[in-house]
């Protein structure tokens, strides 16, 4: 199998090239991309890219497989490449390259540091712990699941035109997690942040990010969600 | 929160919710003008100038143009910040945006004040 590469190095090389490696795989196995990746490694060693725990729960191998986001470690490359197709790995789009599929993942935390992703609850706690009932809880499906791989961001047209305001997907999947939370007690303020022409409103309901979310999360409704709270408090 | 001066109401939600009202009150004024034509295929000018003379339609169609000015602006408004931006076109950015910014206004009271002439004048 053929796989093309996206190679470049900032600091030495004038602009970035696609590399293709022959790989042996071996019979009757569905490797996953990262596989492909590792056995690349093998005939060059150059070549720079993210990985960790290997099974989708980390999020460092997010990257541009065969033109679609996703986690090089879960996704098979029976599903993105076709027989007798190369597989075309690059970069997430959108964000700075540091070397080769390795981003600057900077801007993306920015964003999410701005939405407070943790509980703010100014009560006095009580001895053990904040309970919460089961149907409260389980607002929370569908949005704590979250790995933070950026996948969903950095295939978003809104955030690649605005990646310092729009804060993206991944971020206000985490802002819509504490607004729906009963035990935080900050909504007004959290919502307060959120009433700008960017921050929120910049979503156009384009659904990428639903469409690449390798945890089969639903940004765009919790983005839907959130408008509605602004409405109910806004107007 | 994201500071911007030059919105339409210093709000996302407020824009938000005036592109779609506006879009309701254009969609409602489309339909009035298309089902005039199929109430009456066959109307000549003087009868179609006489729907417009009409105080309803002339109240209506201020608040559609006033409606298709609101649209328009937050519509071009976030055209020129999705496109003009640092990003696309470096330090000189801002200018050019503010230059866009300023013809889409001015574009756009030509038309509102042209459009009250047309509805309103004698």
């Amino acid at each position: 199998m053929l796989v093309s590469i996206y190679r470049y190095n900032p600091e030495t090389d004038l602009k970035p090239v696609m590399k293709d490696i022959e790989i042996d795989l071996p019979e009757g196995k569905d490797l996953m991309v990262l596989d492909v990746l590792e056995l690349a490694k093998q005939k060059d060693s150059s070549v720079a890219y993210r990985r960790s725990c290997r099974e989708g729960v980390c999020g460092s191998d997010g990257m541009n497989i065969n033109g679609t986001n996703g986690l090089a470690c879960i996704t098979p490359i029976s599903q993105v490449v076709k027989p007798g197709k190369k597989l075309v790995l690059r970069p997430l789009p959108g964000l700075p390259v540091i070397r080769d599929l390795v981003v600057d993942l900077s801007i993306f935390y920015k964003q999410f540091e701005k939405v407070k992703p943790f509980l703010i609850n100014d009560t006095t706690p009580p001895a053990i712990e904040r309970l919460q009932s089961p149907e409260d809880r389980a607002k929370l499906d569908g949005l704590y699941e979250c790995i933070l791989c950026a996948c969903c961001s950095t295939n978003c047209p809104s955030f690649w035109w605005n990646p310092d305001k729009f804060i993206g997907p991944a971020g206000l999947l985490q802002a819509y997690r504490f607004l729906a939370d009963t035990r935080d007690t900050a909504d007004a303020e959290r919502l307060a942040d959120l009433d700008d022409p960017f921050s929120v409103f910049r979503c156009r309901g384009i659904m990428n990010c639903v469409a690449v979310c390798p945890k089969g999360l639903n940004p765009t409704r919790a983005i839907g969600h959130i408008r509605s709270m602004l409405i109910q408090h806004g107007t | 929160m994201v500071t911007n001066a030059s919105n339409l109401g210093r709000s996302g939600l407020f824009d938000w919710l005036m592109q779609r009202f506006s879009a309701v009150i254009l969609g409602a004024y489309a339909l009035c003008i298309i089902g005039s034509f199929v109430v009456n295929p066959d109307m000549n000018h003087q009868e179609w100038k006489a729907v417009f003379e009409s105080n309803v339609m002339r109240i209506f169609s201020l608040i559609a143009l006033l409606a298709l000015c609101v649209h328009a602006w937050v519509g071009m408004w976030t055209i020129s910040t999705d496109y003009l931006t640092s990003l696309q076109l470096g330090e000189r950015a801002t200018f050019f945006r503010l230059l866009f910014q300023a013809g889409c206004a001015l574009i756009i009271c030509i038309y509102l004040i042209w459009g009250i002439q047309i509805f309103w004048g004698s």
